[in-house]
């Protein structure tokens, strides 16, 4: 005899003391620590602050944390919590080119005002898997700079710029800013909501797409202008203050990209620009953010739309990760009843193929 | 959860959707954009529906919340569990109990009346979507109410398969104007979404759309005057409560093809049998023949 299946409620709840129970793993290993994760995962917290929209060590570490060290669910965590937070004012917009630099280096230029800074970087490590980090290891401490680099450094795109050689980065109209955290996006978007949106775009989407427009995709020949970590000042406008009132620094990465040159018969030619940024130390991301960026100001500079990248709709709507991988993974859920309806359908079709058909059915 | 609002969401939030819903429901069918918020459930499963639901829900109301037709589907028993703790509102499993029922896939078997509201939990709202993927188009298919591409794909469906091979989430005409989704449920319902008594209110969360069927509108499913539309049909009772007039679930009951159907609407079934209806599988059925009880 059949019996219908009940207990769902039971079911979820142990689910959940299992998953609990596997996060915390062998009860002899110790327990990883928020503020570890902070400081010796702090990349991955980089990474769920981007594309989380908030600016919160803390709270990205204990989201890593919860979450098991997947990161699309850390990242979901912080952005479900970042929604219920209360908005009470815009700051002004950041000037990165009074970042204090860590890390700044042009691929266009040998030399510049301020130099090559290499800072925390990967990228000249062999990547030779270092047996020796399998012991707690006495790290030296690094190296430092005789004098305090704090020579002024001016950004490689205000440098290229002050000789008419590169577009002009749009002048502040001070005109509202879009936010699609509040209002739905619509098409055509703005180069402010591109922006947005491919800042808290999916690391890894951005990437492929950056790269397809280097295999010939919607190609913008891209030069690294320059690329800067560091901290920024953010300010913002209190009522009864005389000054900005600063809340504080973050760590961002910017990277400007120098594109492809435009021109017409009456205008000289110039570079053009692709702009990526991020929170943290996120250099992948800003590059392919910048990418594209130009790719999707192609409507702009009149180019023929060929790849993926330069596609608006297909880009901004398949970037958010949080989306995306609640919309795959909802196939998880029950389909039964649709299921039953295209069954029925399939057994009525092949009854009649059958009777029109019976010794093709055999 | 001292520290969340009622039901979630804060109430500008909240307005904002209503502001949504009510421009749903004056233009009929019509996708209204709204600023869908990150929800604590994934997209995909429901935050939609919970949305509206939460910006719809008042201390008083009862709330009813089926995946599938069934109250006990573990969606639907999470999305119940996040209203009670959150808004601490009454929940019910009786259709005529409730005055808010959110849904996924199905439209209860037990008629709504006036005093109650459908919430739908929508994919996908665009039922154009799968014809012409961008938005800037649909959005001007539907502006001028240019549903040519829609009656070629049924068409097509026809001349290929000699059925029109859209068996959940087929298309309808709201009042004579939209073309719209009823979401993912079996076609075997949409009848029921015609002249309905209830306000019917459809939530997308990932897509940011809010639509609505008033009561009293009338709502027909896309046909051909040669291939007139037609509901799913069963060639079984349900074996719990013996109904013929309900949508079934297989369910598959060994490994050698031993199968059954049952109600998928849990609370219409288990109505039915403690009103005494028993199907011929039931437990509480007479046993003439115990081999076959295996």
């Amino acid at each position: 005899m059949y019996v219908a299946v009940k207990g769902g409620e039971r079911a979820i709840e142990n689910a959940h003391r299992l998953l609990a129970d596997k996060r915390r793993g062998p009860r002899d290993v110790p327990e990883l620590t928020p503020a570890q994760i902070d400081e010796q995962l702090s990349l991955a917290v980089d990474r769920v602050m981007s594309e989380g929209s908030l600016y919160d060590r803390a709270l990205a570490a204990l989201a890593i944390k919860q979450a098991r060290g997947d990161l699309i669910e850390a990242i979901f965590l912080v952005r479900a919590y970042r929604t219920t937070l209360p908005r009470f004012g815009y700051s002004h917009p950041l000037d990165t080119g009074a970042m204090q630099v860590r890390r700044r280096i042009s691929a266009t230029y040998k030399d510049l005002p301020g130099g090559q800074v290499l800072g925390p970087t990967f990228d000249y490590t062999h990547r030779l898997i270092d047996f020796s980090l399998m012991e707690q290891d006495a790290v030296p401490a690094p190296a430092t700079a005789p004098h305090a680099a704090q020579t002024a450094m001016p950004r490689v795109a205000d440098i290229i710029g002050s000789g008419d050689m590169i577009e002009a980065s749009p002048p502040d109209e001070g005109a509202p800013v879009s936010d699609l955290t509040r209002d739905p996006l619509a098409f055509p978007a703005p180069r402010d909501l591109c922006l947005q949106n491919l800042a808290r775009g999916d690391e890894g989407f951005l990437l492929a797409l950056g790269y397809s427009t280097q295999r010939g995709y919607g190609r913008n020949h891209p030069f690294v202008g320059e690329i800067r970590l560091g901290e920024v000042q953010v300010e913002v406008e209190v009522e009864g203050l005389p000054f900005a009132a600063p809340l504080g620094a973050v760590t961002l990465t910017e990277c400007q990209m120098v594109n492809q040159f435009v021109g017409s018969k009456t205008e000289a030619p110039k570079f053009t620009r692709g702009y990526g940024l991020s929170f943290g130390q996120c250099e992948r991301r800003a590059m392919s953010m910048a990418l594209v960026d130009r790719a999707l100001r192609a409507g702009e500079f009149e180019e023929e739309r060929k790849g993926p990248a330069q596609d608006e709709e297909f880009v901004l709507s398949h970037s958010d990760n949080v989306q995306a991988t609640g919309f795959v993974e909802h196939l998880k859920l029950p389909h039964y009843v649709d299921f039953q309806a295209e069954l029925a359908l399939l057994r009525e079709m092949r009854g009649e193929n059958h009777a029109s058909h019976p010794e093709a059915a055999e | 959860m001292s520290a969340y609002n009622f039901a979630y969401l804060d109430e500008q939030t909240k307005r904002m959707i209503r502001r949504a819903i009510l421009k749903a429901i004056a233009v009929p069918g019509y996708q209204v954009p709204f600023a869908s918020r990150e929800m604590p459930m994934p997209y995909g499963w429901g935050t939609g529906g919970v949305q509206v639901t939460a910006s719809i829900l008042g201390p008083d109301d009862v709330l009813k919340v089926i995946d599938q037709g069934a109250d006990d589907t573990t969606n639907a028993v999470s999305i119940r569990a996040f209203f009670a703790k959150t808004a601490g509102v009454k929940t019910t499993t009786a259709t005529t109990e409730a005055t808010v029922i959110q849904t996924r896939h199905r439209f209860p078997e037990t008629n709504l009346g006036a005093h109650q509201v459908l919430v739908y939990q929508v994919p996908i709202p665009e039922p154009l979507r799968f014809l012409e993927p961008r938005e800037t188009e649909t959005r001007t298919l539907h502006a001028l109410a240019e549903y040519g591409l829609m009656h070629v794909k049924l068409y097509e469906d026809i001349a290929r398969h000699g059925h029109i091979a859209t068996t959940y989430a087929y298309p309808v005409s709201v009042n004579g104007r939209y073309v719209m989704d009823p979401s993912p449920i079996p076609k075997y319902d949409n009848p029921r979404l015609d002249d309905c008594e209830a306000l019917q209110l459809f939530g997308a969360g990932r897509e940011k759309r809010i639509y609505a069927i008033p009561p009293h509108t009338k709502v027909v499913s896309l046909d051909f005057e040669d291939h007139p539309f037609e509901p799913t049909k069963f060639e079984h009772p349900c074996a719990l409560c013996g109904s013929t007039m309900s949508y079934l679930d297989e369910v598959v009951t060994d490994d050698a093809g031993g199968r059954m159907f049952v109600c998928s609407d849990t609370d219409y079934c288990e109505t039915r049998q403690r009103e005494g209806h028993i199907g011929h599988l039931n437990a509480a059925a007479p046993q003439t023949c115990p081999e076959a009880a295996e």
